[in-house]
């Protein structure tokens, strides 16, 4: 076991765990940050999408040694209040099914939306193939990330 | 997080049991004021005496504040949003003002289940009656404090109004005096017109999207509570196999296990099979330590099974009209084929396939003594607390069960392996445990969708119209307890192709036979148990038959359906059951006519495309909805596929009750039958599935997704139903009928990925 300082949604949380531990589990089981979801465990699903300085990764190929200093960014830090324009839309076009996945869909296309504020359809799906829904609302987040453009992107 | 809550609190109500409208379901069991159970998931909340509590479902404090309880399992259809809609619109309450909570597994909701499609129709009038007979009750109140008749009183906005006079008392006002009277007979209370909906028929947003979309909606896998260890627990992967012996006392030493055992288990293969649990102080510990798991097992007398051996003995069974269970026959099929002018042939199958809920199955269970506490991702409370009491022998009584949402249920939740195993765990334990499977567990011990082949044959007259059909359905199945007793060979779920599939009404000579093999695969229901795979395989023959015939598949359908008997009653009741497939349960041709016209008009069918672009129609009726599909559909000359347009046309009745998830329903179920035709299929070997994760078992991605779904409702004057399955059946025929237009190759197994569409 091994201490670690760690920067999540600028908070500075401190944990005791294996060097090896995913940060999906170590924000889950340790730091009950709970929005960040487990699907498979092996980065093909995308429910554990955190950011690293603002660079999304799958929390599950994350181990907590590797982290350091870099900011951590959960869904639950992706604004205050649910008004990043990705969550406004997508309670506007009433994006979710089960909602299990809709934690890293968001992360994913925060990321995609401060890099292409004005993403195109294939910019759309290059970014978010990687996100898996089971319930198949792909039409929906495709049309979430568009109407967030137009409210205002990355901000 | 949640913490371990104290015994729900006694229930002094007193039964009143009543048939109500639209299902006879018995609903009524009608609570004294302020005598309502604590029933919200993850935050349990003491009743507060003095609220008005007229039926299980709705709460108002005398402050006015309005809480409904949503009694049905959440896992993405909305029937947490849609159901309290429909007792807020009779109630007559703004939607914003209402505070919806999910109830606990009690009696007092009725059924519980959320499987079938059937929430809607089984609850849509009753919950209209739960509404309308507390307002009646709250006018009553008012008329009562006013000495006004009630037929004078009108409500509006959770107040009672009186014009003549100019009075007006909120509800919350109102409450005091409520809880005195006596709720009316079920039945006599007048419900709203509809066409005075404000509430019903409009898109709302699922009632938890700002939790959703902050991470605060909490699944079964998000439950915690002070103590708890993190168990996972690894079975035979040839079914039912028993542990011989494991290196438990290496496990025990790894870092954060604290415990380690052998569960003997049951031989029931969807209940409490044998396993070796390991519990650690965390979920990454415990999977770790898994990782250094060695387990010798009896593997049992099915260690060499493998679905290539399958469909070699499908292929020899189906190759004869014999040997089976005539399901249906009518006529003489095989002289009339020998007479027909025109014969087809053509084999169809389709393989197991997993449900694969995101979320991977788990629960919280706390066993104390001989009673329990449980926190489960549940479509089906009652199939898991059965399987704690015959295996556990915990009264069910003594079972408290707090039914999460779930990430996904698609069939999968119906089944209560994962809820038994936790509560085994905890028994032996002592502990609170949270079971966490992988995916890898997920893949390996589902209760699969049961594979399937047809082998089917048609003969056609010199006009094109079909005289003899025969088809050898051949499908798995296990030997289990039957309702007799004793144990004889079941088909699993959906495995039994019955009568009434579209178009066997109107063929005069007709033959179909079952043969059930025998496996050792724990089956289960998968989204539109059966018809998700029967709508494939008969609306891909008649498009053969269409095409053999030098006929339009449009006008082909439209002239079999033409030639069907009168439907039932305009308005009648849904037939009971309603989940089998294209004909049976009240199969109305005309309905089934309504949807595939309307899904052709808005296609603008009859268009010409370009080689290796094309367009392709079916239509199915299951769960008592009908839905037609027309795909339009591009394949590249190396065979890449590219679904470019589905429009949809769906008649489930009069009233969508929420437009903005129904049609989320059917967009959903577009893209999720495509990913099962494209992609998806398992395979057995050795006795086992072999696939292990998701880089094995591919499922559709955004990419994929058809660019432009256009989705038409038809609202015609039936009752209300579901919309979580209808949609899937008629979505991979209509494709594929696309994909011969567009190519001319002919697609009868799933999945795709596996066939060569290149064209030139």
């Amino acid at each position: 076991m091994s201490q670690y300082t760690l920067n999540i949604n600028g908070q500075s949380r401190s944990v005791d765990v294996a060097p090896e531990t995913p940060m999906l589990w170590v924000l889950r089981d340790h730091l009950d940050l709970v929005g960040t979801k487990f699907g498979c465990g092996i980065g093909m699903c995308g429910a554990c999408t955190i950011h690293l300085d603002g660079t999304p990764v799958r929390g599950c190929q994350t181990p907590v040694s590797t982290v350091g200093t870099k900011r951590i960014t959960t869904i639950e830090g992706l604004s205050a209040n649910a008004t990043h324009p990705l969550q406004k839309a997508w309670m506007e076009l009433d994006v979710p099914q089960c909602g299990y996945c809709q934690a890293g869909q968001l992360m994913s296309a925060a990321a995609l939306l401060r890099d292409k504020p004005k993403p195109t359809d294939a910019d759309i799906d290059a970014a978010m193939a990687g996100n898996l829904c089971r319930c198949a609302t792909y039409t929906r987040i495709r049309a979430g990330i568009h109407r967030a453009a137009e409210l205002g992107g990355a901000r | 997080m949640n913490t371990v809550t104290k015994p729900g609190l006694d229930r002094r109500g007193f039964l009143k049991f009543s048939a109500l409208a639209g299902g006879g379901l018995l609903l009524g069991y009608y609570l004294k004021s302020g005598d309502l159970a604590a029933a919200e998931v993850g935050q349990p909340t003491a009743a507060t005496l003095g609220d008005f509590a007229p039926n299980a479902f709705i709460r108002i404090s005398p402050s006015g504040e309005v809480t409904i309880i949503a009694h049905k399992p959440e896992m993405g259809q909305g029937i947490r949003t849609s159901l309290p809609m429909v007792v807020a619109e009779e109630l007559d309450v703004d939607w914003a003002s209402v505070k919806i909570q999910a109830g606990m597994f009690d009696s007092v909701y009725g059924s519980q289940s959320a499987g079938g499609s059937t929430s809607t129709p089984t609850s849509y009038a009753p919950m209209r009656q739960m509404g309308a007979t507390a307002r009646a009750m709250l006018v009553e109140a008012a008329a009562q404090t006013w000495s006004v008749p009630a037929s004078e009183c009108t409500t509006a906005s959770g107040a009672v109004l009186h014009a003549a006079s100019g009075r007006k008392a909120t509800y919350g006002s109102l409450v005091a005096k409520a809880t005195t009277l006596t709720p009316p007979a079920a039945g006599s209370v007048t419900l709203k017109d509809p066409k005075d909906f404000k509430i019903v028929g409009k898109r709302l947003p699922g009632y938890q999207n700002a939790d959703i979309v902050t991470g605060k909606a909490l699944f079964g896998i998000d439950q915690k509570v002070p103590g708890m260890l993190y168990a996972v627990f690894e079975k035979c992967p040839v079914f039912g196999g028993k542990v011989v012996s494991a290196n438990l006392d290496k496990i025990k030493t790894l870092p954060g296990v604290k415990q380690v055992f052998v569960i003997e288990g049951t031989t029931n293969l969807t209940g409490l099979m044998p396993g070796v649990a390991i519990l650690a102080d965390s979920t990454y510990a415990a999977l770790s330590a898994r990782k250094q798991l060695e387990v010798k097992w009896d593997e049992g007398p099915h260690a060499a099974d493998s679905t290539a051996e399958f469909d070699k003995k499908a292929a020899a069974i189906g190759a004869k009209m014999e040997g089976g269970t005539s399901v249906r026959n009518e006529g003489d099929a095989a002289a009339a084929m020998a007479g027909a002018a025109k014969v087809v042939e053509a084999a169809y199958s389709y393989p197991f396939i997993s449900h694969t809920n995101l979320e991977p199955q788990n629960t919280l269970a706390y066993v104390q003594g001989d009673r329990v506490e449980v926190w489960s991702p549940t479509q089906n409370p009652g199939a898991g607390t059965g399987l704690i009491t015959s295996a556990l022998g915990i009264p069910a009584a003594n079972i408290k069960l707090h039914i999460t949402r779930s990430g996904g249920g698609f069939g999968r939740r119906l089944s209560g392996d994962y809820m038994v195993e936790a509560a085994a765990i905890s028994q032996k334990a002592g502990v609170p445990v949270k079971l966490q499977w992988s995916r890898e567990d997920d893949l390996q011990h589902d209760h699969f969708r049961p594979g399937g082949h047809h082998f089917l044959k048609a003969g056609l007259d010199a006009s094109g119209k079909i005289v003899a059909w025969q088809n050898h359905a051949v499908t798995y199945g296990t030997m289990a307890a039957g309702r007799g007793g004793g144990m004889s060979l079941q088909a699993g779920s959906g495995g039994a192709l019955g009568a009434g599939q579209f178009p066997d009404a109107v063929v005069p000579n007709f033959h179909l036979m079952q043969t059930v093999m025998e496996c050792n695969i724990p089956m289960g229901p998968w989204r539109a148990p059966g018809n998700c795979a029967f709508g494939y395989v008969l609306q891909g023959f008649v498009d053969e038959l269409a095409v053999a015939a030098g006929k339009d598949p449009l006008q082909f359908r439209l002239d079999l359906l033409a030639a069907y008997p009168a439907p039932p009653a305009p308005g009648a009741a849904p037939a009971g059951g309603g989940r089998g497939g294209g004909g049976g349960g009240g199969f109305s041709a005309s309905r089934a006519r309504g949807v595939l016209a309307l899904a052709a008009e808005k296609a603008g069918w009859g268009k010409k495309f370009a080689k290796g672009q094309g367009a392709g129609l079916a239509f199915h009726f299951s769960h008592q909805g009908y839905v037609a599909y027309v795909a339009e559909v591009t394949v590249s000359r190396a065979g890449t596929l590219k679904v470019d347009r589905v429009v949809a046309a769906v008649d489930v009745g009069r009233q969508i009750v929420n437009p903005s998830g129904a049609e989320n329903q059917v967009e959903g179920s577009i893209i999720d039958a495509l990913g099962v035709a494209m992609y998806q299929e398992l395979t057995l070997d050795k006795g086992r599935m072999v696939k292990g994760n998701l880089a094995e078992y591919p499922m559709i991605r955004m990419p994929q997704a058809p660019a432009k779904i256009e989705i038409h409702f038809l609202t015609s004057d039936n009752n209300p139903t579901g919309l979580g399955e209808p949609a899937v059946p008629p979505l991979a025929p209509a494709v594929a009928n696309a994909i011969f237009a567009a190519t001319g190759k002919r697609l009868r197994q799933f999945p795709w990925s596996k066939s060569d569409l290149s064209w030139a």
